[in-house]
C-alpha cells in the first residue's frame, strides 16, 4: 500500500492539463504590457502571462541551469579582465605607495574616497528594496529584491576596497579593528572614521545574511530539481567538462543542497522564516539609514567649509537611494531585454515605479544642493560662501554642472508618464544619474579640499592612470560578480514571487469553495473574461 | 505504550503518511481538517509560505522576536562596554581633547553609533541562526526527501505529512482523513 491514488481521475486530469488559448489576455490598449493600469481598484498583475507555479520555477531555475546566453561569456571575459587589471594596479599601488595616485598634501582625499562613497551609496538601494519596501508591503519588490540585494553586496565589496587601500600602509589595515596590538592601544572610538568601519562592515554582513536567508528556499528548489534529474537518469547527464567524470547535477545537488541547509518547505519552518524575514527587514531599515549617515559624518564632523553642515546625513541617504535605484535600473533594464521571459517578472510597472523613486529622491538631492547654497549665504560665513561659489564657478565648475545636469535636471523627465514608461529613456536617465552621483561625491570631496582656509593650502587634483584604472577595475569587479550571480544563483526570489501570484492565496476565487466551484462571479468577478472559476483553473496547467 | 509503532511489509519503520495536494486552497482546507482531528506531529509543505497557514495549522507565535531582542540588546551592550573599557579604562587615548567616555564627562555620546551597529549586527545573526535553530536546521537528510514525489514541494506541489509517532496516528483512519481532504496521492514514508 505504498501508493494510493484516492482520485485517480483527478490526478490524471491535473497532470494532463494544457494551457488554454489565452483569449482576452492581450493587454488592454494604453496599459503597455498590461501592468500600467491606472484605474483605482484594479491591481495590475505582478507577473505577466498568468504564469503557473511550475513555470515560475522552470524559468527562474532555467537562468541558473541552462547554458548562459551567447553574450554572457564574452562579456564575462571582458569585465573580469578589467577587474584583473584593476587588481594589478592595486598591487602596483601597494608596492609604490599612494603617491601613485594624483593626490597631494592639499587634496588628500580624492578619487579613492569618491569611489568609496559612490559604491557604498549604490549599495543602499538593495536594502531599501528588501527592507523598507517590505515593511511598506510593496509587493512589486519581489521581482527586483534578489538582484538588488546582490548588487548591494557587490557594491559594498567594491566600496570596502577603497578605504582599505587608501590608508597608505595597507598591510596595517587590521589596525582599523579593535584587535589587541603590540602597542597596547585601541582604535579611536570617538572618530567617525572608525564608526564608518563598524557601519560598513555591519552593513555588508547584515546584507549578506539577508540575501542568503532569502535564497535558502530557492537553493532548495535548485537542489530538488538536480536531485530529480539524477533520480530520473542515474548514470547519464551532462558532465562538468568533457574529460571530467563529474556530473553537473551531482555537483549542483551537492552545492545547492549544502547552501539550502536541508530546507524542506515545511509550514512550521515558513512561519519562523517569515518572522525572521520581517525582523531582518525591520532592523535593516534603521541600519540602511545609519550607514550613509555615518559615511556623511566622515565629512560633517570636520570643520572644512562645504563639509561641516547638518544637512549631510539626510542628503547622503537620499543620494544613496537615488544612485542605488539608478544602478538597479542600469542592470535590470538590459537584463530583462536579454534574458528570455524576464519581462514577465520585471514589468513596465516595475520600471515605472523605480523611475518614480528616482524622481522623488532626485528632487530631495536637488533640494539639498540648493539648501547648501542658501545656508552658505544665510549663514554669513564667508569661507562657506566662498566654498560654494567656488564649487559652481571655480576650477571644478564642469564637475559641479555635470552633477546638476545629471542628478537634478535629467530625472525631471520622469514627471511625464510617457517617459517613465519607456525603458530606453529610463535606462539613459539611470546612466546619467550614476555618472552624476559619482560627480556629486567628487565635487563634495575635491572642491572642498582644494580651497581650504589658507591660500597656501590651495592646490589642484589631477588623476593619474592608477586613479582611473583602479576605479574602472572596481566597475569590472562589480559587473563580474553580477554576471556570476546571474549565471549561478537564483536571480529572482522564486518563493516570494510564487506567493504574490493570485493563485497563491488559498482564498483565491479560482479555487471556489469545496466542490461548488462557481463562486467566481460576484464580488471577485472584476476580471471579466475569467470569472468562471473552473475554466480559469484549467487554463493554468503545465505548458 | 503511548506511540504504536508501525512497520512496512519489509520491516522498515514508518515515518508517516504523506499526502499530495494540487493547490494551496486544498492544502489549507486539509490542514484545517488535520488540525481539527487533533494531530500534533504533522506538517504542511508548500513551495512558498501560504497565507494564514499558521491559523489553519493552529500553532502560536514563535519566540524568535524575543530571541532577537535579547541578541540585539546583548550586542549593543557589548559594543558599548567594549568602547567604554577600551577608550575610558584600558588606554585613555587623548585625541583633540575629546572626553574619554565616562558618563559624567559626556564622552559616552561618541559611542552611540558603534553601539547601534553592534546591536544590529547581533540581532541579525540571532534572527538567521535562531530561525534555523528553531527549525532544526541545518539538517541535510530527512525521510521525506527520499520520496521523489516530495521533491516537487519546492516547485508547484503541496503536501501534508502526518507522522507515525503522533498519538492519534492510525494507518486506516489517518489515510481516510487525508483522502477525504482531496489529496491527489497518498504515500507511506519510511524512516
Amino acid at each position: 500500500m505504498s501508493t494510493i491514488h484516492p482520485d485517480q481521475i483527478t490526478a490524471e486530469r491535473l497532470a494532463g492539463l494544457t494551457r488554454g488559448v489565452q483569449g482576452g489576455m492581450a493587454p488592454a490598449p494604453g496599459t503597455g504590457d498590461g501592468t500600467l493600469i491606472d484605474t483605482p481598484g484594479v491591481r495590475p498583475p505582478l507577473v505577466l502571462n498568468s504564469r503557473s507555479f511550475k513555470e515560475v520555477t522552470d524559468i527562474i531555475c532555467g537562468y541558473a541551469e541552462n547554458s548562459p546566453p551567447r553574450w554572457w561569456l564574452p562579456l564575462f571575459g571582458l569585465v573580469s579582465t578589467v577587474a584583473g587589471l584593476g587588481g594589478a594596479l592595486i598591487g602596483y599601488l601597494v608596492i609604490t605607495g599612494i603617491g601613485a595616485w594624483g593626490m597631494n598634501n592639499q587634496v588628500d582625499w580624492a578619487w579613492d574616497i569618491t569611489n568609496f562613497v559612490f559604491w557604498i551609496g549604490i549599495g543602499h538601494a538593495g536594502t531599501l528594496i528588501s527592507a523598507i519596501l517590505c515593511l511598506l508591503k510593496q509587493k512589486w519588490r519581489t521581482a527586483v529584491n534578489r538582484s538588488a540585494e546582490a548588487m548591494t553586496i557587490f557594491a559594498v565589496i567594491c566600496a570596502a576596497t577603497f578605504p582599505g587601500i587608501h590608508i597608505g600602509r595597507q598591510w596595517m589595515a587590521w589596525m582599523l579593528f579593535p584587535i589587541p596590538n603590540a602597542n597596547a592601544i585601541w582604535p579611536n572610538f570617538r572618530s567617525p572614521l572608525l564608526w564608518d568601519v563598524f557601519a560598513v562592515s555591519t552593513y555588508g554582513t547584515v546584507s549578506a545574511l539577508f540575501w542568503f536567508m532569502g535564497m535558502i528556499p530557492d537553493f532548495a528548489s535548485l537542489r530538488d530539481r538536480a536531485d530529480r534529474r539524477l533520480r530520473a537518469n542515474p548514470e547519464g547527464g551532462a558532465r562538468l567538462l568533457p574529460f571530467l567524470p563529474v556530473r553537473i547535477d551531482r555537483l549542483r545537488a551537492l552545492v545547492y543542497g549544502f547552501l539550502a541547509m536541508g530546507w524542506r518547505n515545511s509550514g512550521r519552518h515558513w512561519h519562523r522564516y517569515e518572522a525572521a524575514y520581517l525582523i531582518l527587514a525591520g532592523i535593516s531599515t534603521p541600519l540602511v539609514l545609519s550607514v550613509h549617515s555615518i559615511v556623511s559624518f566622515d565629512f560633517a564632523t570636520s570643520i572644512l567649509p562645504g563639509w561641516h553642515t547638518t544637512i549631510f546625513p539626510p542628503y547622503f541617504v537620499a543620494g544613496a537611494i537615488f544612485g542605488g535605484f539608478a544602478m538597479v535600473l542600469f542592470l535590470l533594464i538590459p537584463a530583462r531585454e536579454l534574458y528570455p521571459n524576464m519581462k514577465d517578472f520585471i514589468t513596465l510597472r516595475h520600471v515605472e515605479n523605480m523611475a518614480k523613486i528616482i524622481l522623488v529622491t532626485g528632487m530631495m538631492v536637488g533640494f539639498a544642493y540648493s539648501m547648501e547654497f542658501f545656508i552658505a549665504w544665510y549663514g554669513a560665513n564667508e569661507y562657506e560662501l566662498y566654498c560654494f561659489q567656488n564649487r559652481a564657478f571655480g576650477p571644478y565648475w564642469w564637475a559641479y554642472w555635470t552633477m546638476i545636469g545629471c542628478n537634478v535636471l535629467s530625472p525631471q523627465l520622469f514627471w511625464f508618464k510617457a517617459m517613465r514608461q519607456k525603458p530606453l529613456v529610463v535606462f539613459i536617465v539611470s546612466c546619467a544619474v550614476t555618472v552624476g552621483m559619482w560627480f556629486e561625491r567628487f565635487v563634495i570631496i575635491v572642491s572642498s579640499l582644494h580651497r581650504t582656509f589658507l591660500p597656501g593650502e590651495w592646490n589642484m587634483f589631477h588623476p593619474t592612470f592608477v586613479d582611473v584604472g583602479i576605479f574602472v577595475g572596481s566597475c569590472g569587479v562589480f559587473v563580474t560578480l553580477f554576471l556570476l550571480f546571474m549565471r549561478f544563483l537564483p536571480m529572482f526570489a522564486m518563493a516570494e514571487l510564487k506567493a504574490v501570484l493570485p493563485q497563491a492565496s488559498p482564498h483565491w476565487h479560482g479555487y471556489g469553495h469545496g466542490d461548488h466551484s462557481d463562486h467566481g462571479h460576484g464580488a471577485n468577478g472584476h476580471n471579466g473574461h475569467d470569472s468562471h472559476a473552473p475554466a480559469r483553473h484549467s487554463s493554468r496547467g503545465a505548458h | 505504550m503511548a506511540t504504536p509503532m508501525y512497520v512496512t511489509e519489509s520491516g522498515e519503520a514508518i515515518h508517516g503518511i504523506m499526502a499530495e495536494f494540487a493547490n494551496p486552497a486544498d492544502l489549507y482546507h486539509a490542514a484545517e481538517k488535520v488540525r481539527d482531528a487533533g494531530y500534533s506531529k504533522w506538517d504542511t509543505y508548500s513551495p512558498f509560505p501560504v497565507h494564514d497557514m499558521e491559523e489553519a495549522m493552529g500553532f502560536g507565535r514563535t519566540i524568535l522576536p524575543l530571541l532577537v531582542a535579547i541578541g540585539g540588546f546583548t550586542g549593543a551592550s557589548l559594543g558599548f562596554l567594549m568602547q567604554w573599557w577600551m577608550s575610558g579604562i584600558d588606554y585613555q587615548l587623548l585625541v583633540q581633547g575629546k572626553p574619554f567616555g565616562s558618563f559624567s564627562d559626556g564622552g559616552w555620546q561618541a559611542f552611540i553609533p558603534i553601539t547601534f551597529e553592534c546591536g544590529i549586527l547581533f540581532a541579525a545573526f540571532t534572527s538567521l541562526i535562531g530561525m534555523l535553530a528553531l527549525n532544526g536546521l541545518p539538517r541535510w537528510h530527512h525521510p521525506l526527501m527520499k520520496k521523489e514525489r516530495f521533491l516537487s514541494s519546492s516547485d508547484d506541489k503541496f503536501f501534508v505529512c502526518i507522522e507515525a509517532s503522533d498519538r492519534n496516528f492510525h494507518p486506516e483512519r489517518t489515510r481516510a482523513l487525508l483522502e477525504g481532504a482531496r489529496a491527489t496521492s497518498i504515500e507511506l514514508v519510511e524512516e
